[in-house]
C-alpha cells in the first residue's frame, strides 16, 4: 500500500492499516486509512499544494493539525452537498470523499491569481482603504465582490437536516487531552453530570501523538484506562468530532457536533451535524495551546509547518511531512519533535535554535547523535515556490550567514498561545506572561476553572494535577468554589524570541489573509499603534482563523516597534465563534416553512378555493384579493371595492384581535385603558375606541362591546392582539392589583365574518339567527347573541368599511360553515368577498384610521381629531396627564387630514411629502406626509390621508405633494372621501 | 441565554420571557398636580446601573404572568425573582458586585 503514499512511514502511527480509503482531490484519486485526516492522507500521498493565498494568491500548503489550520481550506462533497472552507485537518478522511481546492482559477497548481503576489508592491496595507475611495465605493465594489471571499456557495439548496440538542450538566470539560480528561474522571467520582467536548475524532488530545510517561505507565496506557473509565460512567458524556465554539450569559456553551459527514456521499443517515447547547453549572476549560509560527522571509511557503503538527503527522498518521526536516526554533518544545523525527527514521537536517546559548539537555542528546544544532541562529529566508526546497541559516541579526540547507520541510516552533477564546468570551482576564511569551488566563471568573495547557501547564504532570483540581472543584457539593485569581505558567520553555527585524523579502505573520510584517510596519508609520487600529488596519487576525496563528506574532511585531511590552500592547477582544460553525447547524430546523409560524384564519380552506391572492400581514397568511377570470389585481380591487358599495359582500375578520374581560372592576379598567368613557356603556351596546400609552400616545384602536353582566368583549387590531394583552396583564397584574377582572386572549376561538354593504341586512334576515337585526332592533353600534344551524352565534353592528356592517363571530371550527352558508344565501344578491387589500382602499375612502399607519409613535388622540372626547372624559385614564405636555399641545403637530388631488388624474402616493404651495420642488421644508393613498374606484379618483402640521386648522388650504421629483397639488380636506355625513352606517 | 426561574412555572429559557424594563416606577398621584418636569421623569428616565437592576418579566410563552427579578448588569447572575405582590428582596449588593 505504502508505495502509493510515498511519504506514508512503514511503522506505527493510530491508522487502521487495514482499513485503506480512496479520495479524491481536484479530481486527482489517492489512498489513505481509516484514521487519517484529509491533511495526513493528502501528506501521505505527498501532496503539498493545498490552497492560495487570499490576496496574492500563493500557493500553500498544511500548515497545522488541528483547528487552527488556516491554508488547508478546502471544498468537500459534491453538488448540493458541497460544503466550503473546511479545514483539511479536521476532516475524518472517509472512503470516497471529494475535496477541491479554492481560491485558485485555473486550478491550484497554475493560478491566474497570482499576478497579484508579483505585483504585490502596488497593495500594502490600507492600499484598499486609500484606494477605493473615489469617486466611489460603489465604483468598485461589484469587482472587489468577485475578488474576495473564500470558497463558494454550493449551487444548490442544502439536502441534508441539522438538529439542536440542549443539554443541562454540572460540569461541562471543554477540551478532552489530559488535563480534560483527568478533570472529567476527578469530576465524575460521585453524582455530578459531567460533559467533556473535544473538536478531535479521538479523545487524548497530545496523548495522541506525544510519549508520556504518567505514574510510570506509559500516556496511551492511561488515556485507555482513563476513557475505559469514564464510558463505563452513566453520569458522563463524552462528545467527539464537537467543537466548543461560542460562551453565552449563564454559562451556556454552543458547541457543533459533526455526525454523519458520511453524507456527504449521499450516505448514512441521521443529521449531518448537531448544535448542542449546554447549559452548565461549572465550566473547565481544558482547551490547550495553539503553536506559533516564526517570522522569516518566505516563511509561507509549502512545506513549512508547525513543529507540532510535524510531530502529530509523523507519531500519530505515520507520515513524514518531507524527507529532510529543518527545524526553526526559539524555545524547548521543538527538540521533543526531533526526537519523535529521528526515531521515525526521518531525517533531520539541523535544529536552528534562535536562543544565545544552548544548556539544556535536548541540544546536547542531539548533537551526541551528530545532528547540527546553530544556536543564536535564526532561518533568514527560504526558496522554493511550489514547496521549500532549501532554508538559509544566519546568525541573529542577519548578518552573518552560516550554512544553506537543503530540505523540503521546516518545522516553526515559535511558541505556544493559550487557547484562550471561551475564557475571553466568559469575560475573563488576561495577562502576558514573559516566560512563557504568551498572554495566559489571569482574572477567572466565576464558576470557571482553566486546566493544563491553557493555564500554562507545560509538562503532562502538571496538566493531570490542574485537570483533577479543576474536576473537584467543579463538582464540588453546590459549594461556591474559589476561582484561582492567577494561573502561574509552570515547568519552562526557556523561550527566546528573536525579534521581528526588517528584511527586503516579504515575512507573513497572517498566512490566511496575507499580512506581512512590511504590512505591520507601514501600519506604525502611519501611527496605527492601537492593537484594534492595527487588526483593522492590516486585516490582521480578521480571516476565518481570527488569527489563530497571527495575532500573537502581530502585536509582538507591534509592541517591538511601539517600544511597548506586549502586556501595554494587549489583545483584540475574542468573539464568538472560536471555529466557523454552518448556517445549517444553527438554523437546525428553523428553515423553510418552520423558519417563522404561519397563522392561518380556519377559514384559510374558503379562500384557496376562491383562488385568493394570499399575503402575510404580520403573522397572518391573509386573502389580498380575491382575482377572478384572469383580472389584474386592480381590477380585482376596483370589483370587490365596488360591490363592498352597492351590494353585499363578506370579509375574513379572523385575525381581529379579541379579548374577553370579566369581572366586578372590568368598566372600571376599561374605563382606564380606553380615552372614551366606557362606564356609561350599556349592555349589548359597542363604542369605538382609542388606547393610548401613558405619554399619551395612541397605541392601538379598536371597538369595545358590553355583554350582559360584567362581561366586555375587547377588539384589538390583528397586529395589536398579543401586544395589547400583554400590556393589560402588566397594568392588571403590576399596577391595579386591586381591580377584580379577569383577561382572556380568545382571537383564535372566534371566526369573524364581515357582512357589509347597502344589502347586508337583506342578507342576514335570510340567515334566521332568531336576531332582531332591523335598524331599531340592532342600530350601529350593537351586540346581540343568537344561534344559526345550532352554532352560538354573536353578531356586532359595526363598520370598518363605511356602510351597513355586520360582524358574525361564531366558534373557530363552525366558520367555514357560516360562510359556506352565507354565499349560498346571497348568491342572487352577487354576494363576493374582498380581500385585505380592498379593504384598504374602502377604509381609505372612508377616513377611517389605521393605528400604526395614519399615526406614528408621536400621534397624541389631538392629533386625530379626538381632542374633545379626552377634554370631555371625567376620571383618570392612562395617558391622560401627558395630553397637557407642552410638547402635545403646541403648534405645528403633525395632524390627520384627508388629501384631494386638485388636477385630473394626479396620483397620491403614501411616503410622499406635504410641501407648501409656495415650493414647486426639492428642496423645501417638509410639513408632513402621506400616510396612506389608494386610487379610489367608487371616487374615480385618488384619495388619500395624511399626518400634515397643524393639518385641522388648515383645512380647504392647497399644498403641493412631493413624490420622487415629481409635484401635485392637493387640497386638505376632512378624512372622510366617502359619505362624510355618515348616513350610511345608520342606515 | 438566561435562564429565569418564573415563580410559578421554574426554570425556563429567556426566550419564553419577555423584559418590561425597570421595575418600582411609582406613578405619581394625582397626576394633574405633578408638575411638567416631574411627570417627565417619571415618564421618560429610567436608571443604567453598572451592577444591580430591578426589573420586570413576563413569562409570554408560558404562564403569561409578570414577575421581578433583580439582575446584575456586568455578569447577568440573576441574584433575586420575586412576585409583584412581594416586597423587593434585600440583595447584598456588595457580594454581588
Ligand atoms: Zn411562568
Amino acid at each position: 500500500m505504502s508505495n502509493t503514499q510515498p511519504m506514508r512511514l512503514e511503522t506505527g502511527g493510530r491508522i487502521d492499516r487495514e482499513k485503506p480509503l480512496s479520495f479524491s482531490f481536484d479530481g486527482k484519486q489517492y489512498n489513505g486509512f481509516a484514521g487519517d485526516t484529509l491533511a495526513s492522507a493528502l501528506l501521505a500521498n505527498g501532496v503539498r499544494v493545498v490552497g492560495r493565498s487570499f490576496k496574492y494568491h500563493r500557493p500553500r500548503g498544511i500548515l497545522a493539525a488541528g483547528a487552527e489550520e488556516c491554508n488547508a481550506l478546502v471544498t468537500v462533497g459534491r453538488g448540493a452537498l458541497e460544503e466550503p472552507n473546511i479545514r483539511a485537518t479536521m476532516q475524518p478522511l472517509y472512503d470516497g470523499l471529494e475535496a477541491r481546492s479554492q481560491n485558485c482559477w485555473p486550478g491550484v497548481k497554475f493560478d491566474i491569481g497570482r499576478s497579484l503576489d508579483y505585483l504585490h508592491f502596488l497593495w500594502p496595507a490600507g492600499f484598499y482603504n486609500k484606494t477605493f475611495i473615489w469617486p466611489h465605493w460603489h465604483w468598485y465594489e461589484g469587482f472587489i465582490r468577485r475578488m474576495s471571499g473564500l470558497g463558494k456557495l454550493p449551487p444548490a439548496d442544502d439536502p441534508d437536516h441539522y438538529m439542536h440538542h440542549n443539554v443541562h450538566c454540572d460540569v461541562l470539560i471543554v477540551g478532552g487531552g489530559p488535563a480534560g480528561l483527568s478533570a472529567a474522571l476527578a469530576a465524575s467520582e460521585n453524582t455530578a453530570r459531567v460533559a467533556v467536548i473535544e473538536q478531535d475524532s479521538r479523545l487524548g488530545g497530545s496523548l495522541l501523538w506525544s510519549e508520556g510517561n504518567i505514574n510510570g505507565e506509559r500516556g496511551d496506557a492511561w488515556l485507555e484506562e482513563t476513557v475505559r473509565v469514564l464510558r463505563q460512567r452513566d453520569n458522563v458524556t463524552l462528545l467527539t468530532n464537537t467543537t466548543a465554539s461560542a460562551w453565552f450569559d449563564h454559562r451556556m456553551v454552543i458547541a457543533c457536533e459533526m455526525v454523519s459527514d458520511r453524507r456527504a456521499t449521499g450516505e448514512g443517515e441521521g443529521p449531518r451535524q448537531r448544535l448542542w447547547k449546554v447549559h452548565a453549572r461549572e465550566i473547565v476549560l481544558a482547551t490547550g495551546a495553539i503553536e506559533q509560527p516564526l517570522v522569516f522571509a518566505n516563511n509561507d511557503r509549502p512545506g513549512i509547518m508547525l513543529a507540532s503538527a510535524v510531530k502529530q503527522y509523523c507519531n500519530r498518521y505515520a507520515v513524514a511531512p518531507g524527507m529532510r526536516i529543518a527545524i526553526a526554533t526559539n524555545n524547548d518544545s521543538a527538540y521533543g519533535v526531533a526526537g519523535a523525527l529521528m526515531s521515525a527514521g526521518v531525517d533531520v537536517a539541523a535544529m536552528i535554535d534562535a536562543r544565545q546559548s544552548l544548556a539544556g539537555e535536548g541540544a546536547r542528546a542531539l548533537r551526541d547523535q551528530g545532528m547540527t544544532v546553530f544556536h543564536n541562529a535564526i532561518p533568514l529566508d527560504c526558496r522554493g515556490d511550489r514547496g521549500v526546497r532549501s532554508v538559509s541559516v544566519a546568525r541573529r541579526g542577519g548578518e552573518e550567514r552560516l550554512a544553506t540547507l537543503e530540505c523540503d520541510c521546516i518545522a516553526m516552533a515559535g511558541g505556544w498561545q493559550p487557547a484562550v477564546h471561551l475564557f475571553t468570551q466568559a469575560r475573563g482576564r488576561l495577562r502576558y506572561d514573559p516566560s512563557l511569551g504568551a498572554f495566559l488566563p489571569d482574572e477567572i471568573p466565576p464558576h470557571v476553572h482553566v486546566a493544563g495547557m491553557v493555564a500554562g501547564a507545560l509538562t503532562l504532570d502538571m496538566a493531570l494535577e490542574q485537570g483533577r483540581e479543576a474536576g473537584l472543584a467543579a463538582a464540588g457539593d453546590g459549594l461556591q468554589v474559589r476561582p484561582r485569581t492567577r494561573s502561574k505558567s509552570t515547568g519552562a520553555l526557556h523561550m527566546e524570541r528573536a525579534g521581528c527585524e526588517h528584511r527586503p523579502d516579504r515575512q507573513w505573520i497572517d498566512f490566511q489573509y496575507d499580512v506581512t510584517l512590511q504590512d505591520i510596519d507601514i501600519a506604525v508609520a502611519e501611527n496605527y499603534t492601537s492593537v484594534e487600529h492595527l487588526k483593522r488596519y492590516t486585516t490582521t487576525g480578521m480571516s476565518v482563523d481570527q488569527g489563530k496563528t497571527s495575532n500573537v506574532n502581530a502585536l509582538l511585531a507591534l509592541a517591538e516597534r511601539t517600544g511597548r511590552t506586549p502586556g501595554e500592547v494587549g489583545t483584540t477582544t475574542f468573539r464568538p465563534f472560536y471555529m466557523p460553525v454552518t448556517l445549517g447547524a444553527l438554523a437546525g430546523r428553523d428553515r423553510g416553512e418552520f423558519y417563522a409560524p404561519v397563522q392561518r384564519s380556519p377559514l384559510f380552506a374558503c379562500h384557496e378555493q376562491l383562488n385568493a391572492q394570499f399575503e402575510d400581514y404580520g403573522t397572518w397568511r391573509r386573502p389580498r384579493v380575491y382575482p377572478r377570470n384572469g383580472e389584474s389585481e386592480q381590477q380585482a380591487v376596483a370589483r370587490e371595492a365596488v360591490a363592498a358599495r352597492t351590494s353585499v359582500v363578506v370579509f375574513d375578520g379572523s385575525p381581529l384581535g379579541k379579548i374577553e374581560v370579566y369581572g366586578p372592576g372590568a368598566a372600571e379598567f376599561l374605563n382606564r385603558v380606553y380615552l372614551n368613557n366606557v362606564t356609561s356603556l350599556e349592555t349589548g351596546r359597542a363604542r369605538y375606541g382609542l388606547m393610548l400609552n401613558e405619554n399619551g400616545i395612541i397605541i392601538d384602536d379598536g371597538i369595545f362591546a358590553r355583554l350582559p353582566d360584567d362581561h366586555y368583549l375587547v377588539h384589538t387590531t390583528s397586529a395589536g392582539a398579543n401586544r395589547i394583552h400583554a400590556w393589560m396583564e402588566a397594568l392588571l397584574q403590576g399596577d391595579w392589583p386591586d381591580l377584580d377582572v379577569l383577561l382572556t386572549p380568545v382571537t383564535s376561538q372566534w371566526a369573524n365574518i364581515a357582512v357589509s354593504g347597502p344589502r347586508a341586512r337583506e342578507l342576514l334576515e335570510r340567515l334566521e339567527a332568531g336576531i332582531d337585526i332591523s335598524n331599531n332592533g340592532m342600530p350601529h353600534m350593537s351586540i346581540a347573541t343568537g344561534t344559526v344551524e345550532n352554532m352560538p352565534l354573536r353578531v356586532l353592528r359595526a363598520s370598518f368599511t363605511g356602510e351597513l356592517c355586520y360582524e358574525l363571530n361564531v366558534p373557530a371550527d363552525r366558520g367555514a360553515a357560516l360562510w359556506g352558508r352565507l354565499m349560498q344565501l346571497g348568491e342572487d344578491l352577487q354576494i363576493m368577498p374582498i380581500g385585505v387589500e380592498t379593504l384598504g382602499v374602502l377604509r381609505t375612502e372612508k377616513g377611517y384610521l389605521h393605528v400604526g399607519s395614519d399615526t406614528d409613535g408621536n400621534t397624541t388622540p389631538g392629533d386625530v381629531g379626538w381632542g374633545h372626547v379626552a377634554d370631555r372624559k371625567q376620571g383618570e385614564f392612562l395617558g391622560k396627564r401627558s395630553l397637557s405636555r407642552t410638547h402635545n399641545t403646541s403648534y405645528g403637530r403633525l395632524e390627520f387630514v384627508g388629501l384631494t388631488p386638485v388636477q385630473d388624474g394626479s396620483v397620491l402616493a403614501a411616503g410622499a411629502h406635504v410641501i407648501g404651495a409656495e415650493h414647486t420642488g426639492a428642496p423645501a421644508p417638509t410639513q408632513g406626509y402621506v400616510t396612506s393613498a389608494c386610487y379610489s374606484p367608487n371616487l374615480r379618483r385618488y384619495v388619500g390621508l395624511g399626518l400634515v402640521q397643524d393639518g385641522s386648522r388648515r383645512q380647504g388650504e392647497t399644498v403641493n405633494v412631493y413624490d420622487n421629483g415629481q409635484v401635485h397639488p392637493a387640497q386638505l380636506s376632512t378624512p372622510a372621501a366617502w359619505d362624510p355625513e355618515g348616513d350610511r352606517l345608520h342606515a | 441565554m438566561f435562564r429565569i426561574s418564573c415563580p410559578f412555572c421554574g426554570e425556563r429559557d429567556e426566550n419564553e420571557f419577555v423584559c418590561g424594563g425597570q421595575a418600582h416606577i411609582a406613578r405619581p398621584e394625582p397626576a394633574e398636580q405633578v408638575s411638567e418636569r416631574d411627570w417627565a421623569e417619571y415618564l421618560f428616565f429610567r436608571d443604567n446601573p453598572k451592577g444591580l437592576h430591578f426589573e420586570r418579566w413576563q413569562h409570554r410563552y408560558g404562564c403569561r404572568q409578570w414577575f421581578n427579578i433583580v439582575r446584575h448588569t456586568v455578569s447577568h447572575e440573576i441574584l433575586a425573582v420575586y412576585r409583584l405582590d412581594e416586597a423587593p428582596p434585600d440583595v447584598d449588593r456588595e457580594e454581588a458586585v
